[in-house]
């Protein structure tokens, strides 16, 4: 898989993603072989073009012959547990790139825009050997601010005819952002918008607030005629530059390991649980014979 | 419980009639099964890398244009190339009767046209990945 065999990877995403028997050997040598990747989140409300982006991102780092892995979720569906993941349509010219490797996740029952394995799923690209890794994440337009626990630079993509919804922005999404993106800007009011953005972002520092090291930038791009993508991608390169010169980047680094091992625990511990409560136990309960503290507890100690 | 199985559904060649396909989309989406969709326009080459990278338990082919005997069994043969040996290959479309048996050799497991309820396909499928597993 180091030599970038394609194959293999797939192999083991599914491994890892199903957490099949046998996988967690497997994911022990990914996270050893890890860490030295960019990992970019890419959010935003759904439609703002954050898949388009992606391409065009791709596209640059090919050119500069970087190897890009890309993971891009979607919702499962809460009923049929089925998910439409349609994300791949919009990079499809990149399918036959030896340097690219992409793949779509079904959510699979986490809300936060993202999947648990998702951790599990970078460290597979990393050990591929990508130098960066593009994580999209399913753009409910709500708070999606699981992806700054998992990425080392945030790229939050709008749109001019989201003006409106700029000033309503949720905190959350101003405060996770690293780099803000007006996409569409060959529509009208690109602006505008980039204005009302750094307007709104100068707001969120409140009084005594100490000046952050990194000023979040606000660009405009097109993913339609390419315009601003250059500047994009130098402003990912420059975060990543101040990831790694300031002690910022050990810190993220910390706080990705932290939330990696908050997901390994709710996927085993709460997760095997739930998956233990019967039908009994729920009759039990009605009867009165049984109770929540008690089951809870036989559950987790089972 | 089990995994969700994963589904390519794939448009090769020129054609561009993507209703059907879109449907497909959405039934097997709500029978519980995780479904990538490429787009119009595909190469075969694009369509195996696809299904390669997705892990994919089966590839959904959708033509409407009459070139389904030359793009299906090259799409074979490319998923081949690839190492893919298992994954199930099906399709549908407007496909004349007589060139099923044909697709049939090349490797195209089942064919479904015009009017088939979706339920059927849905049972096809099902049917025959629980088997694989
Ligand atoms: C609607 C339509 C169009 C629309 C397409 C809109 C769109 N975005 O899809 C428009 C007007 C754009 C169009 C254009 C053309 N069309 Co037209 N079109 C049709 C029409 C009337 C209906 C197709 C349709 O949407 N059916 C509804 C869907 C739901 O059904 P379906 O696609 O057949 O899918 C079902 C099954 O086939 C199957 N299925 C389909 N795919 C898959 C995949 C899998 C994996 C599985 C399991 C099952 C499966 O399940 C589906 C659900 O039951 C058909 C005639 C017909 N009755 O089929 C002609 C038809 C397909 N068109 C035809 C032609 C010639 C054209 C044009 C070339 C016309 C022209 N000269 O300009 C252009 C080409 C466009 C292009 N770029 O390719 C011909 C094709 C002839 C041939 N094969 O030899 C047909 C058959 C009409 C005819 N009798 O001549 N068309
Ligand atoms: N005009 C214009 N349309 C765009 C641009 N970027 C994306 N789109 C379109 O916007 C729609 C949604 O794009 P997509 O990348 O799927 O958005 P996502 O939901 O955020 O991933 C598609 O129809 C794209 O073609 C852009 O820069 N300009
Ligand atoms: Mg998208």
């Amino acid at each position: 898989m180091r030599r970038g065999d394609h194959a293999a990877a797939s192999r083991a995403l599914t491994a890892v993603v199903n957490d099949a028997p046998g996988s967690e050997a497997l994911a022990k040598e990914f996270f050893k072989a890890s860490g030295s990747a960019q990992k970019v989140g890419v959010s935003g409300p759904p439609g703002a073009g954050k898949s388009s982006l992606t391409g065009r991102l791709i596209a640059h780092y090919r050119a500069k012959k970087l190897k890009v892995g890309v993971l891009m979720v979607d919702p499962s569906s809460s009923i049929s547990g089925g998910a439409f993941l349609g994300d791949r349509l919009r990079v499809m010219e990149h399918a036959v790139d030896p340097g690219v490797f992409i793949r779509s996740l079904a959510s699979r029952g986490m809300i936060g825009g993202l999947t648990y394995a998702i951790f599990g799923a970078i460290h597979v690209l990393e050990t591929l050997g990508c130098d960066k890794i593009l994580v999209e994440t399913v753009g409910t337009g709500q708070d999606e601010v699981e992806i700054a626990s998992v990425a080392d630079t945030v790229l939050y993509v709008t749109t001019p005819a989201m003006g409106d919804e700029i000033q309503a922005m949720k905190a959350g999404a101003m405060e996770i952002g690293d780099i803000f993106v007006v996409n569409k800007a060959d529509l009208a009011g690109k602006d505008k918008a980039v204005a009302d953005l750094k307007a709104a972002l100068g707001l969120g520092h409140s009084a005594g607030q100490a000046v952050k090291a990194w000023e979040p930038p606000v660009l405009a791009t097109s993913a339609k005629n390419g315009e601003g993508i250059v500047e994009l991608a130098a402003a990912l390169d420059g975060h990543w530059t101040h990831l790694r010169k300031s002690g910022e980047g050990r810190a993220r680094l910390k706080g990705q390991h932290a939330t990696e091992l908050q997901f390994w625990i709710q996927r085993r511990v709460i997760k095997s649980a739930l998956d233990r409560v019967t039908d009994k136990i729920l009759e039990d309960m009605v009867l009165r014979k049984t109770d929540p503290a008690s089951v809870g507890r036989r559950l987790l100690e089972a | 419980m089990d995994k969700p199985l994963r589904v390519l559904i794939a448009k090769p060649g020129l054609d561009g009639h993507d209703r059907g396909a879109k449907v497909i989309v959405r039934a097997l989406r709500d029978a519980g099964f995780e479904v990538i969709y490429t787009g119009i326009r595909q190469t075969p080459e694009m369509i195996a890398a696809a299904a390669m990278q997705e892990d994919v338990d089966a590839v959904g082919l959708s033509l409407l244009s009459g070139a389904h005997l030359t793009l299906f069994p090259a799409i074979c043969k490319e998923l081949k190339k690839k190492g893919l040996k298992d994954v199930l290959v099906f399709g549908g479309g407007i496909i004349p009767d007589e060139d099923i048996p044909v697709l049939k050799k090349a490797g195209v497991d089942g064919v479904f046209g015009p009017g088939t309820p979706l339920q059927t396909i849905v049972d096809y499928l099902k049917g025959k990945l629980a088997v694989a597993r």
